[in-house]
């Protein structure tokens, strides 16, 4: 009887040792070891993640792997392997921005169309969704505001074809000698004597900045207002009293209460806006100016569209003749160029904002 | 009843001015377009046609259901474009759905570095050029290429983790306690509570594919595999060639606004019931990591 309560009082020492060992051991193995367990426990969550990480991969990452090719020739009668084949270095960047040949001219002129476009857009395109939500947040009376609101965020759902379509269609110019009708807003300007009967508006180098800009505004100032809309209703009522107190005015009172109340989204929507100011929608251009004569580009070519037709993949090249080895070079290179300066925009607002007013998106 | 004082009256008469003078000038295309659809030829090319619809026919919108030389590639492309908008949405919401949902597990593994792959995309693209010829290279040049390679948005999947997120633990911890697997968690627990993300999400994703234009145009070479939005495109420019179209009982413009009218009528049809969703969207979106 003693005996064994011995043995037993021995077996409890061995059990704490062997439990000592057991941790032990646990702390022993490999992080990679304890990574594969979580890894197993979680299977069903990483095969979730499959699809998501091959998409990305393949139409995300790859996409910027190719970027190499703006340093290589690229010839598909030699190859077909964009990494297969020869290296030239910066050839197509520097002969793009410093050579002789038409091109670096309409390199810079395409560079010189995109700020000011951006320049324009920035100019009237963004404080209008700001006033337009100033002027929502006035109307107290729900039922009207809120079908004027979703009225006006309904071209945003619009395609941009369907918008160029209307565009070419409302601003076609009339033909006197064969009994055609101008398109309807070119007929009315030509009844208010603004322009001839036969103004091409969409074809005209002078008008194209002016059209696209407004366009954009009806496009998207309805729906652009709703994150400053929401930013003004976030606003105390309370602070509005407390001005009123005070003494101020209407004016007063945006401008000491609801504009700094706003003032961390206008920080990050402007930031956005200056990010993008390389990245004026390629789309809309090309529909805007495809059916019209070339001259139009003398301010409508952008970056983007420069691109596309340095690559020979959509609009005319003319101008742009460049030796075949040499297209995706050159088209890649342009590319690059867009993106490094998009990139140092982003991060160059986003410091600037941070130190200017302690908003920064990241 | 608060007091108002002058400022505060004149500005709000100016609100109601302009906002209704904007709510106008938004609507009036649309009106001009229906108008301009179904007048008659003698109206349009006599510039009668302004606001309402003047001799109203019908004939340039029937002519779609009547004249196979109208109708054939229009519906065609219309049924192309069905096809692109119902396969591409199942696939983006899919492929979406399962990033959010594992995004939006605390205690994934390696959790900051997938997301920041995802997320990295939002601010670096390699560019048009580069994106051209990887399709190019991985051959997405058919119907099936236009629905997986395209459409899966950082933006969205970060969007619908964040509701995810937002969805109380002790609910998913009853249902691991009876049993649940992971898929069963999303499917009965996750996806009925975040309806309305999932609706914004879908409505995102499926108006981007009805709208899809320069890549569908570029990549696709079977012009019988051409959306509409391509179609239509061609219908348009057609009616600017003033040498054809004294054939037709109807004007061509009327032709490309009536066009147009059959384009948009399915958006037009469904936002009312959908607006709600996406003025919530927008503030949901917010990038936090």
């Amino acid at each position: 009887m003693n005996l064994e309560k011995e043995r037993n009082i021995i077996s409890y020492k061995e059990l704490e040792a062997l439990r000592e060992e057991a941790i032990f051991n646990e702390m022993e193995k490999s992080k990679v070891q304890r990574y594969w367990l979580t890894l197993k426990s979680q299977w069903p969550i990483f095969v979730m993640l499959i699809p998501v990480i091959v998409f990305f991969l393949l139409f995300r990452y790859r996409p910027i792997l190719e970027l190499v090719i703006g340093f290589k020739s690229f010839d598909a009668n030699i190859t077909n392997n964009t990494f297969a084949s020869p290296w030239i270095g910066f050839h197509a960047l520097q002969e793009l921005m410093f050579g002789t040949k038409e091109y670096t001219v309409l390199f810079w002129r395409a560079f010189r169309n995109t700020f000011t476009i951006s320049m324009y857009g920035l100019l009237f395109g963004f404080p209008i969704p700001i006033i337009l939500a100033l002027l929502f947040s006035e109307i107290k009376s729900d039922g009207f505001r809120s079908i004027t609101q979703v009225l006006t965020y309904l071209p945003k759902f619009i395609s941009t074809v369907v918008i160029t379509s209307l565009l070419f269609l409302m601003l076609r110019p009339g033909q006197a000698d064969a009994n055609i009708q101008p398109g309807v807003i070119n007929g009315f300007l030509v009844w208010l004597g603004a322009v001839p009967n036969e103004t091409n508006l969409l074809g005209n180098p002078a008008y194209f900045r002016s059209i696209f800009i407004l366009s954009d505004i009806w496009e998207g100032a309805g729906y652009g207002s709703i994150v400053y809309f929401a930013a003004i209703m976030a606003i105390s009522p309370t602070s509005y009293e407390a001005a009123k107190i005070d003494g101020a005015n209407k004016l007063d009172q945006i401008r000491y209460v609801t504009l700094p109340g706003m003032a961390p989204t206008l920080t990050i929507m402007l930031i956005l806006r200056i990010g993008g100011i390389l990245s004026v929608g390629y789309e809309k251009i090309i529909l805007m100016t495809e059916n019209e004569v070339h001259w139009v580009l003398d301010t409508a070519d952008v970056l983007s569209t420069f691109i596309l037709r340095l690559g020979n993949v959509y609009g005319s090249s003319a101008g742009l003749s460049l030796p075949p080895d040499l297209v995706r070079a050159f088209s890649t290179s342009a590319d690059l160029f867009n993106s490094f300066i998009a990139m140092f925009l982003v991060l160059g607002a986003n410091f600037i904002s941070r130190r200017v007013s302690d908003t920064s998106l990241f | 009843m608060k007091r108002l004082d002058t400022s505060e009256i004149i500005f709000k008469i100016l609100a109601y001015v302009l906002v209704t003078l904007f709510a106008l000038a938004t609507l009036y295309p649309f009106i001009y377009t229906i108008s301009a659809s179904i007048s008659s030829k003698n109206a349009m090319d006599a510039g009668a046609v302004v606001f309402w619809p003047v001799e109203p026919d019908f004939l340039a919108i029937k002519a779609f259901f009547q004249e196979p030389e109208q109708g054939v590639r229009l519906w065609r492309s219309y049924t192309n474009t069905l096809f692109y908008t119902f396969f591409g949405t199942i696939f983006s919401m899919g492929v979406s759905i399962f990033a959010g949902y594992a995004l939006s597990k605390s205690k994934l593994l390696f959790k900051r570095q997938i997301a920041f792959f995802i997320i990295f995309t939002m601010w670096f693209s390699a560019g048009l050029m580069p994106t051209y010829y990887n399709y190019q290279a991985l051959l997405v040049s058919n119907r099936w290429g236009i629905i997986y390679g395209f459409g899966v948005q950082a933006f969205n999947i970060i969007l619908l983790r964040n509701y995810f997120q937002g969805i109380s633990q002790e609910i998913e911890e009853a249902a691991v306690v009876d049993g649940a697997n992971e898929l069963q968690l999303l499917t009965s627990i996750y996806i009925p509570m975040s309806k309305s993300a999932i609706a914004t999400v879908t409505l995102f994703y499926a108006l981007s594919r009805w709208n899809g234009y320069f890549w569908n145009r570029i990549l696709v070479s079977n012009a019988n595999e051409h959306p509409l939005q391509v179609i239509l495109r061609s219908i348009v420019a057609e009616s600017g060639d003033s040498e054809t179209g004294f054939d037709y009982p109807y004007s061509l413009r009327s032709l490309a606004y009536a066009a147009i009218v059959l384009s948009v009528i399915p958006i037009i049809i469904i936002y009312p019931y959908l607006q709600k969703y996406f003025a919530k969207g927008v503030n949901v979106g917010g990038v936090k990591e």
